[in-house]
């Protein structure tokens, strides 16, 4: 009654082939996103923005890359944290090598190399699909990871080991580094994060979306209608390593500030193809909600018992929390196996009816 | 009962619960200390033992002293499984609660946390580990890693062996391997023992073993291969018991190999059985429980039920080594509260507090430690104390200590620390202070 495309007549093109063309959808993202520049910044605790919502906009924006590749392109891919690591090292060499660029441009200069070696890793997958294709990104991961340890030379030799973030300004405010306040990280980071989904929705509503479906339902047929297979996957391999790359960038410079390889080994690759799966393969708004997903149930399964008054033993309390994480998994793939985005499609349907269900 | 009634008395139950809450978070004055520990995970082998010392001890001045000069302890565990986004959000989540000390007890999470706690005021005591360079206290003043470094550890390892091998100079030529865990932590020794070994003239091969360190075969087929005389290990968690078994396998001798802090305790060695005889660590403190304070905690903290652990496991390498730590922190804490006669005092005052540390030999005795530790004094530009270390060697049985107390090469370690100290200094934006000026 109130939620529907009709009574919204549309007199251009470009107002017809808007991403949201229902109004009240446009009106809320629009409030949505002047709400998440405002409130954070200037109420949110230290603790919502280090610990919740920068990690949440780090991995919303890695899992937006990995559902370009595995959900929308169809290629399993293993590989995301060992792209994720190329991205944050190579910021960091760019940057230490060029401190007077600008942090942003070297986010993005990071996501082309990222781009490079996720192209190199893809070409297993003119030969190989599915499952296999999947072991061949471990080898990537595996690889990459043993590369950052071995060789000194990215993290320019530093006896420790480790990465650590350099202070940067942007427009006279510090941006990165030790005194970089939260806030400032947190509205680069959601800067990033909205520019890089407008490009991708708009990517997936496009030609080359289009083609990555195709190749994803039928391969075959897509390669008979003209679909050039090695391009698209290629390039499917390079846009969702640009996204890591950059995503890997922003976890170095933003949410951690110093990081060792152990901070990018399988287990994050996992973590992002978790919430892939459980926000909904080939779905950007899906991938937002994996990331909540998976950002959120562990710190509120940490923090309930307190709540409630339970005292837990830390050790049982990490032990429930991991089974009762699994259990969520479990229960969400067995109710809704298209993810937690295909439950807010269902929602939207439904309200364009309501109140007539039929 | 229908689910209806079912959920109304829930929910009573848990409104009920309400205003429990309201009085059990009622603070009265108390002392605050966080501990970030890993009881789970690949780590936890190492992890727990080192928890229940750190809570026992605490748990033992609540009951025996009444607290810090009268002012209870609070305490309360954070689960980090020793990864590092755990441990930054342990940290964010309980920076409120105003900690007086805080333990990362893992040196990513270190890493992390050297950069926020002079933001937010909070001494950070990363006990012979973290980073090194942080010894310095002209460019880390809110960091301690007493009483000892590892790069303090590496040269005190080379002159032990050298002790062993009848003197330094009958090094040259010598084979030695440092199988270590392939992270910062690990990494640490590894440019003392590279200078020691260009100076000393011994053969150093550097074999890194990757997190968790379930798989070492390819490397001890290489350390079978090298033959080494002798073999320094820096482990942990899981990696260490490995290690043990592996060199079991090979058959090396086990009297020449001797792991690092960290790398020798009872969880360590007991898998293996009787092919461990005869390995070695170094350690810092003494292990079992013929000391006065241990013979407390059993008094005052288990025999009331109130232990952390199993009873059998006080007195482990590792308990002890947190039992230690905390008497530090304590002490500290202890000074702060004397020295500017509060009650509740205030992250700037502990961290003076940790400066002004001097715990001599009568001290710890009083404390019950004779023979525990040895005596630590701390200064501005020293908050390493100058760490000498002991050898402990496992007899089949126990843990027990083979050495006198062997001090660290300072003329080697000292430079070499000064220079990493400006480097990870200027790289974090600090400004060396001047320890003459303050006082």
């Amino acid at each position: 009654m109130i939620y529907r495309e009709a009574g919204h007549f549309k007199t251009s093109y470009a107002s017809d082939q808007a991403i949201f063309p229902i109004v009240q959808d446009r009106w809320f993202v629009m409030a949505a996103l002047g709400v998440a520049f405002v409130v954070p910044p200037l109420f949110a605790g230290e603790y919502w923005l280090q610990a919740v919502l920068i990690p949440f906009l780090v991995y919303a924006l890695a899992a937006l890359g990995l559902n370009l590749l595995t959900g929308y392109a169809g290629q399993l891919s293993l590989g995301t944290g060992g792209f994720m690591a190329v991205g944050a090292y190579s910021a960091f060499k760019l940057t230490t090598a060029f401190p007077g660029l600008n942090i942003v441009l070297v986010f993005l200069l990071a996501g082309l190399v990222a781009a490079a070696v996720g192209v190199l890793f893809g070409i297993p997958s003119l030969r190989i699909k599915g499952f296999y294709l999947a072991v061949a990104t471990l080898a990537a991961q595996f690889f990459l990871i043993w590369l950052f340890n071995k060789v000194g030379w990215f993290v320019n030799y530093s006896s420790s080991g480790t990465a650590t973030a350099p202070p940067r300004t942007m427009l006279g405010v510090m941006v990165t580094g030790p005194q970089a306040t939260a806030g400032v990280r947190y509205l680069v980071a959601l800067s990033l994060v909205v520019v890089l989904a407008l490009v991708a929705k708009n990517l997936v509503r496009g030609r080359v979306g289009r083609s990555w479906m195709a190749i994803r339902d039928r391969d075959i047929a897509a390669e008979i209608i003209g679909i050039k297979p090695l391009e698209t996957k290629l390039l499917a391999f390079a846009v969702s390593s640009f996204y890591c790359g950059v995503a890997g960038a922003e976890l170095l410079f933003l949410y951690l500030g110093s990081v060792e390889t152990l901070a990018f080994d399988i287990n994050l690759s996992f973590l992002v193809l978790f919430m892939v799966i459980i926000g909904g393969l080939g779905s950007v708004l899906g991938s937002f909600l994996g990331a909540a997903f998976i950002v959120l149930v562990p710190i509120f399964l940490t923090n309930a018992p307190h709540w409630i008054g339970l005292g837990l033993p830390t050790d049982t309390q990490k032990q429930i929390e991991l089974m009762v994480f699994g259990g969520l998994i479990v229960f969400f793939l067995i109710v809704e196996p298209s993810g937690l985005a295909r439950l807010w499609s269902i929602t939207k349907e439904k309200l364009r009816l309501w109140p007539f269900p039929h | 009962m229908t689910r209806r009634t079912l959920g109304m008395v829930l929910l009573a139950v848990v409104l009920a619960g309400g205003p429990l809450i309201a009085a059990v978070s009622a603070q009265d004055k108390t002392l605050y200390i966080p501990l970030l520990v890993y009881r789970t995970g690949p780590y936890a082998p190492s992890g727990t033992p080192l928890a229940n010392g750190l809570r026992d001890y605490l748990t033992l001045l609540n009951e025996r002293d009444g607290g810090i000069n009268g002012v209870k302890i609070t305490v309360e565990e954070c689960e980090t499984q020793y990864d590092t986004k755990q441990g930054v959000e342990c940290y964010e989540r309980l920076k409120s609660k105003n900690p007086l000390v805080v333990n990362p007890y893992s040196t990513g999470i270190t890493y992390q946390l050297i950069p926020k706690a002079a933001v937010d005021k909070i001494p950070v005591h990363s006990m012979g580990y973290g980073m090194t360079a942080s010894a310095d206290g002209r460019w880390f003043p809110w960091v301690f890693n007493f009483p000892t470094t590892y790069w303090s550890q590496a040269s005190a390892f080379v002159k032990y062996v050298g002790q062993q091998e009848g003197g330094l100079d009958k090094l040259k030529g010598k084979k030695i391997v440092h199988v270590f865990h392939n992270s910062p932590y690990g990494k640490e020794a590894n440019p003392t023992l590279e200078e020691l070994a260009r100076r000393h003239g011994f053969e150093l091969t550097l074999l890194p073993v990757d997190h968790p360190g379930q798989e070492q075969k390819a490397t001890w087929l290489q350390v079978r291969r090298i033959n080494p005389h002798w073999i320094y290990v820096s482990g942990w968690g899981v990696m260490n018991q490995v290690a043990v078994k592996e060199a079991g396998a090979i058959n090396f001798p086990m009297q020449n190999m001797i792991g690092n802090w960290w790398t020798g305790s009872e969880a360590d060695v007991i898998p293996s059985g009787e092919a461990a005889k005869g390995y070695k660590s170094t350690a810092f403190t003494a292990p079992g429980q013929n000391f006065k304070v241990i013979q407390d905690i059993l008094k005052h903290v288990y025999d009331k039920g109130k232990g952390a652990g199993d009873k059998a496991t006080v007195g482990e390498v590792l308990y002890n080594r947190g039992v230690v730590n905390m008497m530090f922190d304590t002490e500290a804490i202890r000074l702060a509260m004397t020295n500017f006669k509060t009650q509740s005092p205030t992250g700037e005052q502990v961290r003076w507090g940790f400066e002004h540390l001097n715990v001599t030999e009568k001290r710890l005795e009083e404390l019950g430690m004779k023979g525990f530790t040895r005596a630590v004094k701390i200064s501005c530009d020293d908050h390493e104390g100058n760490g000498p270390v002991m050898i402990q060697q496992w007899d089949g049985k126990k843990w027990a200590i083979v050495s006198d107390w062997i001090e660290p090469m300072r003329d080697v370690v000292r430079p070499k620390l000064e220079a990493a100290a400006v480097e990870e200094g200027k790289k974090l934006g600090y400004t060396q202070r001047d320890c003459a000026k303050e006082k």
